[in-house]
Formats: C-alpha cells, structure tokens, sequence
C-alpha cells in the first residue's frame, strides 16, 4: 500500500470492503486491494471535489447481497460509472465495490486493461455478470452502451436504445434491479461531435469532440439517483416481448428519476436549495 | 487395483505413481524412457505407447485403469514430434483401453487448451471452447489430443472416462509448463498487461488425480488449486525478475538476453489470463488443494 497517496478515509474503508482477499490482497476474480486503494484515492479527488457528487436514496442499494445497478450513461467518456463507483464506495454502509462490464475494445490497450481488471472492471460479458452477481456481488451495467455515452448534446437525457441482456441475467441470477440516474454528466462533456479518424486509430467505437476539443469533462456538479429496486420474477428464457416489456419498466423508472434529477440539478446550478419539487418518483 | 500410467517415468507421473502404490494399488508403466530404479510395486516397460510392445503391455497385464500422461509441451519437442505424440499416442491409448478391458480411462490435459483472449471471460468452465487452436496455434495437438479423449465419452460408453485440464502444476519437481517459463532469473511479460495464472502444487495436482481414480470419474473437469494471481507476484513470489517488453519489441527479445525461447502464439498467454472454474471437480470428488499461492511458490523456488 501506498499509504502517501491513499487518504485515510479510502484506507479505512477498503478494510471494511466484503471481499475475500488473500495474503497477496488479491481477490479470486483478480482484484487488487492495493490498486483498489489508488483506484479510489484518484477518484475520491474527482466525486468529492471535481464533480463535487451528491447522492440520493443510495439506501436503495442492498448492504448485502447481490444486486444490479441500471443507470443511463452519458458524458463522451464514462467518468458516470467511475461516479457510481465511488458513491458506492465513500457514500453507502457499508462501503462496496459495484463491479462495472467494460467494453471489450478496451481489453487489448497496455495499462488500461490491467487497471480495469486490478479494480474489478471485468469485460463486458454474460459469464462475467452471471459470475459476479452469483457471489452476491454489486454489477453495474449502462444498457445502453457506447450509444449512450456517444450520444451528441442535443440528444442528452434521451435513453437510447436498451439492451435486453442485462434483463435475462437478472432474471437468471435473481438479482433486484435498481434503477439509477445520473445527472450532470451531460453537461460536464458536451460532445458535439465525433471525430471518427481518430476513434479508428484507437480501436474506439466514437472520439467525442466537445466545444473546447480536449474530451475532458468540465468540473461541474453532478448527482446520482438510486430509484427503489425493482424485482422481476421469471427465468429469463421467456420471449424477447416479455423481457422487453420488463426493460421498458425499467427505461421508465430511470426516465422518471432522470426528469426529477434534472429538475434538482437545475435548482443546484441556480444555487436554490434542493427538495422543494414534492414527491420523488 | 492394478493402474497402468502412460509416461510413468516423466517427473509427475513419478509422484502419482508412488502415491498410488502406498495406497496399496498395483502399478505398471510404459514410457520410452527408463525409469531405472522405481520403488517396489511399480514395474515399468520401456516402449512407445504408439508401438508393438505397449499393446502387449495392456494385453498381459490386463490393468483396471489407465492414466495417459504421456503427453509433451512445446517446450521439448517439435511441432510434428508433439503431434505424434499426444494426438496419435492418445488415440492409440484410448484403443487399446477400450481393447482390452480398461474400465476407467483418464487422460491429462491442461487448461491452457481454453486459450487466452482479450474478449474471453476470466473463469472457463468445461463447456468452453479451446480458443487456443486460434490464440496459440502450437497448442493444436493437445487441443486435438484433449477433444480426441473427449470422445471416448460417447463412442465407448462402457469405458469410465475422465477428461482432467489441471492448472499449471509447479513446486519442488520443476518441471512443467510453467516451471519452464521462469526457470531462468528473468521473466519475459509484456508492458502494459499482468495476467492472472492459475497454478497448483506438484503434490496437490498428483492428489487430484488420484482423488479422480477414487471416485471413478467420468466426464470432463477442469482441475485447479489455489485462486489464481498476477504473473508479477508470481515473478515475485518466485523470486525471478519481471521484465516488461514492450509488445512490438517482444518477438525481437525472446530467446535472446537470458530470457526464454517462446513461440508466437504464447504472447497471448503472456497478456491475457487463463483461469479455469474447477467447482464442479471439487463437488464430485471433494479435492481441497494443500498449498496455497505462497507455499506453491516458496516451494518452486526452494524455500520449503
């Protein structure tokens, strides 16, 4: 451990993290404790005070037990799952660690594959989910994909397209599905354009070009809202139109969180206080 | 119980043999090279199991089970040797069991066969596909080997087979795979990637073995010990130096500098981990490994 780099608060609740680390601080899926305590260090520096991250309802995540994350995804680059992460990690009791399905491109590039998995960031596959939610772990998945963090700016809070895969598995694993909105992300990277030569050069699915051209979100507010879970009973071999209505209950969960989150979002940014627009969704 | 081991006379096989025969079993073995001074209870012929003689092993000695372990790495043999060897030696040996009245079949493999790919999922079970014909294609032969004895499963329904893929074996024996890859003081990996490898104890790979003569296995079954770690721990642990090239530098290095002789395919081995799910194993046979990471290596390196 890097006890110079990791702060107090991080080391202390790595101790208290529900993993089964060995002598080496590793776990069986490859996680790394010493990793995990930079991991967190560095994106301790952007929740607390970059993107300054509020959260609200995170209650709604179980403190035991297995359980899947469901958030839209947005911003160019997914500093939104990082935000997750550490609000799973500094803001919920106890402190856990949501293990996020990464895109597979990213597998293949040096440090960065060796990074995501040290911090538990496993490919994006079945296996992986179906694994990782059967050792009653935290899974974060953004159904919808790349198309979600690529969308332009005159597209933002507008879900794309769901995947349905992430509906079979928690039927599969029976896992309660908790709906999550993630505000400001948006705004902190506004793409206006994807510049496509430049993602063929690094194997990405889009390069996103914001006004300011540099891909690197802006330090504003965002926050997270964890809707209540959301239980689905079945095996997940039933047709595609019943897990498609089930995911449209879900699209219309976070729809709802992301509307009322947006509304919050423009009082904080307006310097209102928050919690005058009546009933959470 | 009279058991017949293929290869008796490589350094694992030694293990398994001795073991077997203080449980108080009858062992005979066939390999082409000598074991000269095996303790009572094993009597081996010196012959190729692809040949004349071995057939006339299996017919006179008429064993109850047979453990095929004689299969060869890239690492002592050419690439036509190795596939005479394990494809054809494995389907010889699979004939004349089915022959000449073999009841259970056991056939050695290793999980490397699964291969190692940026977009395979970190714990393989038995249903997995041997991605390694594609990701290391001097792997082929065991591949063929392993899906060869596979068959044995439904063309001799009568023959108990068991398909084992164990872990990369290492500890006091040196020997294997693995062993071989950090014989010397510095480690080749490659800059940017530190794979998981998953390894286990010379003796707890012989106990696995046993443990599947015990319990009449049949099927398919991956085989491992402890959980898996980085290959840098594993340097570490072992005390050897890691040393990370860059990838485009990697082919021009190898074999060069005091680092190891490798074929192309094993880069992806060195980026990439391999890690087999061995619960269905451990559920039928109840096998729990002995040694953990930290005895595996303090024992490869000499430590105890």
């Amino acid at each position: 451990m890097s006890p110079k780099v990791i702060s107090r608060d991080v080391a202390e609740r790595l101790e208290r993290l529900d993993l089964p680390f060995n002598q080496y601080g590793m776990d069986p899926f490859g996680i790394s404790k010493r990793h995990l305590g930079l991991f967190f260090s560095f994106l301790e520096v952007f929740y607390k005070h970059y993107f300054r991250v509020q959260c609200f309802n995170i209650d709604n995540v179980p403190r035991h037990g297995r359980a899947m994350l469901v958030s839209n995804h947005s911003g160019g680059i997914p500093a939104d799952g990082g935000m997750i992460l550490a609000s799973l990690f500094f803001d919920h009791e106890p402190p856990r660690l949501a293990h996020g399905m990464v895109e597979k491109f990213a597998q293949s590039w040096p440090f960065v594959s060796q990074w995501f998995s040290r911090v538990g960031q496993l490919p994006g596959l079945p296996e992986h989910a179906v694994r990782l939610l059967r050792n009653d772990r935290i899974l974060m998945v953004f159904p919808e994909g790349a198309r979600g963090t690529g969308k332009l700016y005159k597209d933002r809070y507008q879900l794309v397209r769901f995947g349905t895969g992430f509906m079979r598995i928690a039927l599969q694993t029976r896992s309660p599905i908790i709906p999550i909105a993630f505000i400001g992300g948006e705004e902190a990277l506004p793409t206006i354009y994807h510049a496509k030569t430049l993602a063929k050069i690094f194997g990405a699915p889009y390069w996103p070009v914001p006004p300011y051209l540099v891909p690197m979100p802006m330090p504003l507010p965002c926050e997270i809202h964890f809707g209540e879970p959301l239980v689905f009973e079945g095996t997940g071999n039933e047709a595609d139109h019943i897990i498609e209505g089930y995911v449209e209950q879900v699209k219309d969960s976070i729809t709802r969180q992301i509307k009322y989150g947006c509304a919050l979002h423009g009082q904080r940014r307006a310097g209102l206080p928050y919690d005058v627009l009546g009933e959470r969704p | 119980m009279k058991v017949l081991i293929t290869g008796i006379s490589g350094a694992h096989a030694r293990v398994v043999a001795e073991r077997l025969v203080a449980e108080g079993n009858d062992v005979v073995g066939i390999d082409r090279r000598p074991w000269p001074h095996p303790r009572e209870g094993i009597r081996v012929y010196q012959a190729d199991v692809r040949k004349r003689p071995a057939a006339d092993v299996f017919r006179k000695e008429r064993p109850e089970v047979v453990i095929h372990m004689a299969t060869i790495t890239h690492f002592s043999a050419s690439r036509e040797e190795r596939l005479r060897i394990n494809l054809q030696g494995t389907r010889i040996v699979f004939e004349h069991c089915h022959n000449h009245g073999v009841k259970h079949a056991i056939f050695v493999g290793r999980h490397t066969i699964y291969g190692a790919a940026p977009d395979a999922p970190l714990y393989r079970t038995e249903d997995e596909p041997p991605l390694a014909v594609s990701t290391f294609p001097e792997l082929a032969d065991l591949v063929a080997a392993d899906l060869h004895a596979c068959t044995a499963l439904w063309r001799w329904p009568k023959l108990t087979t068991s398909v084992l893929r164990l872990v990369y074996t290492l500890g006091p024996l040196h020997r294997g795979t693995l062993a071989s890859f950090l014989a010397r003081p510095r480690v080749p990996m490659i800059l940017g990637f530190d794979p998981l490898y998953q390894f286990m104890h010379d003796e707890d790979a012989a106990d696995a073995l046993l443990a599947a003569v015990e319990h009449r296995l049949s099927g398919v079954f991956n085989v491992a010990g402890p959980p898996p770690v980085p290959l840098s721990v594993l340097c570490r642990g072992s005390h050897r130096t890691a040393l990370p090239i860059p990838e485009p530098l990697f082919p021009h290095v190898i074999g060069r500098f005091g680092l190891p002789h490798l074929p192309p395919g094993a880069v992806s081995h060195i980026k990439h981990p391999i890690v087999v799910d061995a619960s269905a194993f451990r559920e039928a046979t109840g096998f729990e490994h002995r040694h953990d990471a930290h005895a595996v290596m303090t024992a490869f390196r000499g430590g105890g």
